[in-house]
Order: C-alpha cells, then structure tokens, then sequence
C-alpha cells in the first residue's frame, strides 16, 4: 500500500512540469495568432490611436515573459481575462459549460463502455465466428465514419424526424434548477449527443479489448488454469477478462483525448452549451481569450485523464505498483 | 506386476492447418504405471507436448483419435466438464516455462488455493490456507507466508516452478505430466527442481511422464523411456536397455550427439537437416529415413511398425537390422557398411 501513495504521489509531481509545459505552449500559440480580439470586433469608427491607447492599457505591448507571467498569475486566481464577445469574465462564461461538457463525457464513457466491454468480450471469447464478424464489421464501419457526419445522421434521424430527442440546447427553457423535471430535462438533452460520440468512439475499445482477450486466450496461464480443473467460466472470470480489461484502464487517457476532440463536433452540430461549442466558436469570432482558457483546460483534462489511467491501472497491476 | 495408471492407445493428434488436418502425434501408445517415470525424449517439434496436451485434455481444436485409458476411463475425447473432475485433481501438469505459466495479476496464495478450491468446495478459507502454506513447505519454498500474498515477478524463475509444481501437487495426483520442467531454468536450479519431483514421486506413488530433450535427466530419473521422432514413438525401452543397446538410428542418433559420449565431433553419424514441419511430413513411407540420405533407400522399410525385439523393448522398423553401427562410426564408413 505503500508503494502505491509512493506511486501515485510521484506521478503527481510529474504533472506538474507537464502543466507548465503547456501553459507556455499554449501562451506562444495565443501570442503568434494573427491579430486579437481588439481588430475585428471593435467599431470601425475608433481610432487606431484609440485601439493602440487601449492595447498599451491591457498589457499587450509589454515584453512576453511579462505578460506570460501576469497571466499565469490571473490563472492561478482563476482568472482567465475578458471574453471581448461575450463581455463577461471567461472564468464565469466557462463554469456552466465545463460542467454541461464533464457530464457530456460522462455520459459517453458510460455508454461507450456499456457497448464495448460486453462486444468486445463476445468478440474475443468467440473469434472468428459469425457473431465476432459483425461486430468487426459494425467496429470497420465505425473506423470509416466520421464522427461529425454520423453525429449529423443521428440529430436528423432522432432529433428531427422522429423527435424523440431535443435538437439543442443543454436544458429546455424555463425548467426550473433544482427539480426533477430538470435533471431529466438535462439527461434528456445529452443522451443523443453521447450515444451518437459513444457509438464511435467504443470502436477502438472493442477492437483493443477483442484482441486482448484473443491473446490472452493463448497465454500459458490459461492453460495451468484448466489444468487445475477450472471451468471454461472460471477461466474467463477470474482468468481471461481480467488480465485483458488492465490494458483498457490504460486506454482511459486516450479515451479522454478522443472525448474532448469530440465534444467540439458534437456539441457544435447538437448547439449544446459545453467547452466544445465555446471552442467553435470563439475560435471563429476570434475570442482569443476564450480559446487559450479553454485549450488550456483541454489540455489539463487529457493529462489528468493519463493520471486516472495510470493510477487505475497502478490499483489493478501488481507489477507496476513495484516498480 | 505394477499396476498400469494410464494406457495411450493409437493416440492421433491432428491440427487443422488451413483445410487439411496434420497429425503432430501418430499412432502412439505407451503406458505409465503408477510409482513409474517414463521419460519421453525428442527434438524440439517432434510433437511431445501435443502428446501432453492430449492427455490432459488441453487442446481447444485438435482431432483426437485413438484411446486415453485413465485407470480404465477412456478420456481422450471426454467433455470439458468430466474432464474437469479428473484435472487439477486425478492428474496434474508441470510447464515448461515458469515465467509464463503463472497469472501476473493473482497472488500465489490464490494460484495454489485454486486447485484445492476447485476440487474440495468444502474446504474452509482458513483450512485452505495452510494446506497451501504447507504445499509452499513441502516444494521448499522458503517463507511461505510471506510468498503467499506475492506476485509472480516477484520471485526467481526456480521458484516459480516451485509454485507451478505446488499447484500440480496440490490434490496429490495419481498422474503427475512433466513438460520439460527444467528446460527454462539454470542449470544449479535444474537439479534441484529435479530432485524435488522425485522426491514428491516417491512421496506420493504417482505415475510420471517426464517430457525431456536431455538425456542426462533420463538417466537420473526414468525408469523407461520412449523416444518420440516427427510425432511418433520411434523406439520405447526400459532406460538401461536403452541406454545399453539402443537399437533405431535417431536413438543412436541422440546419444551421439551428447557432447561428452562423442569423443571426436567429426567421427558422428550425422543426422541431417531438422524436424520437419507438421506440413512438409513425408505422407508415407518412413518419417525419418529423408534424415539418413547416406544409407541405401533401398534398405528402409515402406510402413515401419514397432516391433518387439525382447520383452518391453519396442522398435519401429526391423530394417535397423540391416545396418551396422559400430560406436563412433563415421557415415562413409556406414554407407560403405549397408552397400
Ligand atoms: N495448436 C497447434 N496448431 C497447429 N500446429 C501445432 C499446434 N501445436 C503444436 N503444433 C505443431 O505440432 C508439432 C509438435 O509440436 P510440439 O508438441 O509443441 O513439439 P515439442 O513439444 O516436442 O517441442 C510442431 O510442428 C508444432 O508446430
Ligand atoms: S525405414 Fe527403418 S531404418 Fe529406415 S529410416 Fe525408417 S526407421 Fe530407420
Ligand atoms: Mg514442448
């Protein structure tokens, strides 16, 4: 047990210099944007005195490691600065939407799990049967379609013509917070959304946890098992799934990758308020602010979704806990 | 008369290789006794761990033909659950290779306890762990509270095997499978490993098939011995007759290439080429004859059979006959010998 606080306390500390390593990366990215919030979105009728006057004001013109370091610092309040579209603090247009993007993803994990582990086992135990060919052929399918188009097909189908789900939006107008009726209302709102990413994105899991169990099926442990006398059950139970689920612990920190690349089509295509709308558009209204806060949380998310994997995967394999 | 443990009767083992079916194992019957080690000896490929895994049932998609007698049961083509009855508890197996034969992700305690488990539901938790503790004692492992709640990596090759044969011996089996126990091993740990099972042998009166490619084990431990050669049983004797008058070429072909019995390299008999791969087997005639081309074709025999030469000392092919193999001959003396 001890090794494992070691273990996880020294993988804490390694985020660090990665976070820090980001936040420069994403600090010379915002900087080498061509132009800023200050040149499209302003009257045309101020002066480019005014604009510079105003630039001069901001701190824009002090020297990089300056501005690198009031803005860290502000990040480290919390405060990300002004989005100029919005003319609000970005801290505050970010929290409803970080929260409507966590439970987005959530509710995709869960669906992508539900669908892969129970495929892919089916898959793997019973390779090369009729049953393991189609869902190789239902993962190809999903390897060949994009998401954004797939995502479209499912709002036109469920949404639209059908209407068995809301076409947008995070929650219907007027429910009030805090009762029943809204919670279902969210629920009901992020469903589509998340079966259509999680239909996609599980493709990879079958097909990672079927050929796990396709090669741990031929390990030689499986075979000292039923040596033993255990039941084809019992191997697979306690043998089989769990040597083959580990590595999709590791999986995890890429499944969060794949998750924030995704909310930016899907919650764009469903106008559902997360991080990934807000990306969209502020990227395309040039809302620099906006955008360096919200890579900026991308980024954080996709290392602490590493973090997870390795810490999961440092509770489940003895072997790295040692190490 | 000892009484007879196992009976293998015609065994065929075939695999199916894209449409077609290939027997790793042909035509091979042998018996063990119980408090009796056969040994089987044989290149690498020749088809010894098929012959294994038939016995214990192990193979998911072979064609078994022929009969497994298990004190009189017939279980070469049993179903998985009867089968399950008699493994892990009637009839146990040691691997080759300890480093893989043990799950990374169960403690050891737990690997040995699922042999008691899987054949005593009774046994309480308690009661199961000092069995094992005492299984840990018995195959010398030093420690065995603590190597209990270990992992696998955490212990040296030597005594994993230690572990992997604790497992085999948990239900003290009638019929202890050996499947080069030694061959991943360093050779200080090979001997002790071996002294253990004939240790446990004597212990328990099992039947033991100890499945070698070194003939220096044979001579430490087995009481008979079946040479294997390309999936069959090439010559089958009790060790001192075969280690005094082995009478088939590839026999006489395994002793030569022990390095300390060959006194010049260049005066062996060699054996030429390797195993053949299950798919390039000749389909008939003899499977070994492509592998002495320096001996008349016309000397070996079309459908070689084991035969009888004296009592328990069987033989495939009477042709052997026809050749002499003075000790240390070299092969143009030989050719020059049958011409
Ligand atoms: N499951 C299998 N499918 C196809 N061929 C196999 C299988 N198992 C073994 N073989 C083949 O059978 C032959 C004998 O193999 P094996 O019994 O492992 O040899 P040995 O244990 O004597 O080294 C080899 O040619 C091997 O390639
Ligand atoms: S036919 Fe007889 S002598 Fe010739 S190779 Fe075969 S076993 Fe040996
Ligand atoms: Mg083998």
């Amino acid at each position: 047990m001890i090794d494992m606080w070691k273990f996880t306390l020294r993988r804490i500390l390694i985020m660090i210099p990665q976070i820090i390593l980001l936040s420069i990366l994403i600090f010379i990215l915002a900087k080498m944007m061509p132009g800023d919030a200050l040149t499209g979105m302003i009257d045309p009728n101020v002066s480019p005195e005014r604009l510079e006057e105003l630039r001069e004001k901001l701190g824009w013109n002090d020297p990089w490691h300056i501005q690198y370091a009031d803005w860290v610092g502000g990040l480290v309040q919390g405060d990300f600065g002004q989005s100029f579209r919005f003319k609000m603090p970005v801290t505050e247009l970010i929290g409803e939407r970080i929260v409507n993007s966590f439970w987005l993803s959530v509710a995709t994990l869960i669906f992508t799990y539900l669908i892969a582990i129970p495929l892919g086992i089916l898959s793997g135990r019973y390779n090369d049967s009729l049953l393991d060919q189609t869902i190789t052929g239902y993962t190809y399918l999903g390897f060949a379609t994009p998401l954004f188009i797939f995502a479209l097909v499912m709002l036109w189908v469920f949404g639209f013509m059908l209407g068995w789900f809301p076409t947008s939006g995070s929650v219907s107008p007027g429910s009030e917070p805090g009762t029943f009726a809204y919670v279902m209302s969210k629920i009901n709102h992020l469903i589509l959304p998340a079966i259509a990413m999680a239909l996609i994105a599980t493709v990879n899991t079958v097909q990672y946890l079927r050929s796990e169990i396709i090669d741990t099926k031929q390990k030689d442990f499986i075979l000292t098992a039923r040596a033993k006398g255990a039941s084809e059950s019992r191997v697979y139970n306690r043998h089989i799934l769990r040597n083959s689920l580990l590595p999709i612990a590791a999986f995890f920190g890429y499944e969060i990758t794949f998750l924030i690349g995704g909310t930016i089509f899907v919650e764009t295509i469903y106008n559902y308020p997360g991080m990934g709308l807000l990306f969209f558009e502020s990227i395309t209204l040039r809302d620099y602010s906006v955008v360096t806060a919200v890579v900026l949380l991308f980024g954080v998310a996709a290392i602490l979704g590493a973090l997870l994997s390795d810490i999961i995967l440092s509770l489940v394999d003895p072997r790295i806990r040692i190490k | 008369m000892s009484e007879k443990l196992l009976e293998v009767k015609n065994l065929k083992t075939s695999f199916r290789i894209k449409d077609d079916y290939y027997a790793a194992v042909d035509d091979v019957s042998l018996s063990v006794n119980k408090n009796e080690v056969l040994a089987i000896v044989g290149e690498s490929g020749c088809g010894k761990s098929a012959l294994a895994f038939s016995i214990m049932g192990l193979h998911n998609r072979a064609k078994i033909e022929g009969n497994i007698l298990f004190k009189d049961q017939d279980i070469a083509n049993l179903s998985i659950s009867n089968l399950n009855k008699l493994r892990g508890k009637n009839m146990g197996m040691i691997f080759q290779d300890p480093l893989t034969a043990l799950n990374p992700l169960m403690e050891i305690g737990d690997q040995i306890g699922e042999a008691l488990l899987l054949h005593n539901k009774d046994l309480s938790k308690t009661k199961r762990k000092e069995k094992v503790i005492d299984l840990l004692n018995k195959v010398g492992i030093p420690r065995p509270e603590h190597v209990y709640e270990q992992f696998p990596h955490e212990l040296s090759g030597g005594m994993r095997q230690r572990v992997v044969i604790a497992t085999a011996i948990a239900n003290e089996p009638e019929l202890l499978i050996a499947d080069e126990p030694t061959t991943a091993l360093d050779v200080t740990i090979q001997s002790q490993i071996l002294d253990l099972i004939k240790e446990l042998k004597d212990d328990m009166d099992a039947g033991i098939i100890l499945i070698t490619h070194d003939l220096g084990v044979v001579a430490e431990m087995a009481d008979r011995v079946a040479v294997m050669y390309a999936g069959q049983i090439v010559e089958i004797a009790d060790v001192h007759t075969l280690f005094e008058k082995p009478l088939h070429p590839y026999t006489r072909s395994l002793f030569n290439s022990v390095p300390n019995t060959a006194q010049a390299k260049s005066k062996l008999h060699v054996i030429q080429g390797i195993v053949p791969s299950l798919q390039n087997l000749p389909r008939e005639g003899c499977r070994f004859s492509a592998r002495i081309p320096w001996i008349d074709a016309s000397a070996h025999e079309e459908h070689p059979e084991l035969h009888e030469v004296s009592s328990g000392h069987f033989v495939r092919c009477t042709c052997y006959k026809h050749f002499d193999f003075p000790e240390g001959s070299s092969k143009e003396e030989q050719h020059h010998g049958i011409s």
